[in-house]
């Protein structure tokens, strides 16, 4: 696992050291993070780097996993979809599902801390022990977009979430008008990782090969989780269109998530329209496919994220990192990252897609100059080091209503 | 001479849940959203694209310009110098009036529409002050130190110092200022920082101190 001073070369040695400058009064603090699985997911990833990097700064972070049952994870599948604003069926026995696994959580957690600092709504009822631990500060990390939220399900979570003493979003859309302090904190890609380390040629070309993807013509990427609100169906469309006028060919990759159950539906849908075509190329990953997936989209002419709506979209990230051209829908968190015409190309629509894809393989040199824009935009935007600084702001900060601080 | 201390700033943002879908929104909001609300929107993107060249424009501007497609008052609100304004205050009379004379010659422009999800959402600015490492006490010690402080050092010394703690220029002139160096502090005071990248500001300054410096030397080895 890299330390911290390994990221100098990547952000530059006064990032790192103002890093450590600014930790130096929260040593020793303790913080709980808790979120609902430790494997699959952009939660579980960033969770994974940035508690040993905030425990190398000196905090004593721990990190923990609710427990929950299959009939937890559906309803908790239910609710994120409902938030995101899909059409759900929410009854109340799924509510009494949601506070039952909730109760049983707190009754073995350990949530003696200085800072509980909880992601998502899975393990939100565990705010209501918070009155046990009066010193300690509680922070809700939400994930998802809940600009349009179903308002049974957010009605169900706003006495939870009022509870806390900060709420924190990736995008200013998400936010609702709440008495609370709310926080903006994008997520961040680690460029360190086996998912965004450099790669040379001739490792991208072995595991394309591996993965029986020939490079025999343009790709067109989407790196995302078999989902509906990924859009792969649209994806398809997309490429279809694009397919009609230029030869290339199509990867669709992802895995799902242990709290994901819908995933399989999704995926035999995708199969049933990729069918038969050969320039298709349908890859289900394993959660720790990291080098795969790096050296897909380093290998990719053009990445897409065509989602319908998105917490954040770290792919797109990912994809700008490694200087990739990007089309991306206008959803959630990737206007923030590709800021149109500059660092990638918004879309709005399955045309608007496959336009912005052609446009792209029609003309390099201007897909180069995006690619590299959008490089520079996550280095000094979405990696780890700007994502620890401000949480480390954060606590730094929880529970003042100040708007300037300043630390001795 | 008293040394300059380097401090630095960390900006989190809070989200107000204020959006605006049109522009007589925006204009209602901006009468009425704290101070921090019009520092982070005009002076933000300064820091998250300080790398792009030309920089885009600030945040009422792009919006204004790329959601809404009114780009005559886009180009307006781009071109606002936030150079002449000692105070937001004085910048919000500014944009509130700029866009409601536009809005009273130009009716048609109440009626753009943002979609779904590309309102303009108020965001305000918290800030995190904290000394660095640096110091300087000598010229040629504040060249050293300005090629090494942080990119948002040197963006709150020029920046938030003037706008947003309230000093009456930014932290280098009244620095100079106070060495004595009246001619230095006076280039330093009028230069305009919202016209170029944070790094190109850079360079500019320890340019400047560089040229003092060799006046300095030249003065001294004079007869």
């Amino acid at each position: 696992m890299p330390s911290l001073d390994d990221y100098a070369p990547v952000v530059g040695r006064s990032t790192i050291e103002e890093l450590r400058d600014v930790v130096k009064p929260l040593s020793g603090r303790r913080v709980v993070m808790v979120n609902s699985t430790r494997l699959g997911g952009g939660v579980a990833e960033i969770l994974q780097r940035m508690v040993p990097l905030l425990n190398e700064l000196g905090l004593r972070v721990r990190w923990d996993v609710i427990e929950g049952s299959e009939p937890f994870f559906v309803v908790t599948k239910k609710f994120h979809n409902a938030l995101h604003g899909k059409t759900e069926a929410i009854t109340s026995e799924m509510f009494d599902v949601f506070l039952e696994v909730g109760r049983r959580n707190a009754e073995r957690m350990d949530l003696d801390a200085d800072i509980v600092f909880l992601h998502d709504p899975q393990p939100i009822a565990l705010v209501e022990q918070r009155g046990r631990h009066r010193e300690s500060r509680w922070i809700w990390r939400c994930h998802i977009d809940v600009s349009r939220p179903n308002q049974l399900v957010w009605n169900f979570l706003t006495p939870f979430i009022l509870q806390f003493d900060a709420a924190v979003y990736s995008a200013s859309a998400f936010a609702q008008q709440l008495a609370m302090r709310q926080l903006l904190i994008a997520p961040s890609i680690d460029p360190l990782s086996d998912k965004n380390r450099e790669l040379s040629p001739e490792e991208v070309a072995a595991v394309l090969r591996r993965l029986d993807v020939p490079q025999d013509r343009p790709i067109i990427t989407q790196i995302s989780r078999f989902d509906y609100l990924k859009d792969p169906l649209g994806v398809i469309e997309a490429f279809r269109r694009v397919r009609r006028s230029v030869k290339c060919r199509l990867v669709l990759a992802g895995g799902t998530a242990s709290d994901d159950p819908e995933g399989e539906e999704v995926l035999s849908r995708v199969r049933e329209q990729a069918k038969g075509n050969p320039e298709i190329h349908l890859l289900l990953l394993p959660p720790d496919s990291h080098v795969e997936i790096n050296a897909l989209q380093r290998a990719s002419t053009v990445v897409v994220q065509k989602s319908l709506k998105e917490g954040f979209g770290l792919t797109v990230s990912e994809a700008l990192w490694k200087a990739r051209p990007v089309v991306a829908s206008a959803v959630g968190g990737i206007p923030l990252q590709v800021k149109h015409g500059y660092s990638g190309l918004l879309v709005h629509s399955v045309e608007g897609a496959a336009h912005a894809i052609k446009q792209l393989l029609h003309y390099p040199e201007y897909a180069t100059r995006l690619g590299e824009n959008g490089r520079e935009h996550v280095r000094h935007n979405f990696l780890l080091t700007r994502h620890l600084r401000e949480y480390v702001l954060m606590f730094l900060t929880v529970g003042s209503a100040q708007e300037i601080f300043h630390l001795a | 001479m008293v040394p300059f201390r380097f401090f630095t700033s960390f900006t989190l943002q809070e989200a107000t849940g204020l959006r605006a879908a049109t522009i007589p929104q925006l204009v209602a909001l901006l009468k009425k959203v704290p101070e921090g609300c019009l520092y982070y929107h005009t002076h933000y993107f300064l820091l998250t694209h300080h790398y792009l060249t030309p920089e885009p424009t600030n945040d009422f501007a792009y919006w204004i310009s790329e959601v809404l497609k009114e780009e005559a008052l886009g180009e307006q609100l781009a071109s606002l110098d936030i150079m002449a304004h000692a105070t937001l205050e004085g910048l919000r009379e500014t944009l509130v009036s700029t866009i409601e004379a536009y809005l009273a010659r130009t009716p048609t422009a109440r009626m753009k529409f943002a979609s779904e999800g590309e309102e303009f959402f108020f965001v305000k600015s918290l800030h995190v002050i904290m000394p660095t490492r640096y110091q300087a006490s000598t010229l040629a010690e504040c060249v050293d130190a300005l090629s090494q402080i942080g990119i948002h050092s040197l963006y709150f010394h020029i920046f938030e110092a003037r706008l947003r703690i309230g000093h009456p220029t930014n932290d280098f002139a009244l620095w100079f200022e106070q060495w004595g160096l009246k001619e230095l502090a006076e280039r330093v005071a009028t230069l305009d920082p919202y016209g170029q990248t944070l790094e190109a500001l850079r360079s500019v300054l320890i340019s400047l101190v560089r040229q003092e410096l060799a006046r300095h030397e030249i003065a001294h080895a004079e007869p």
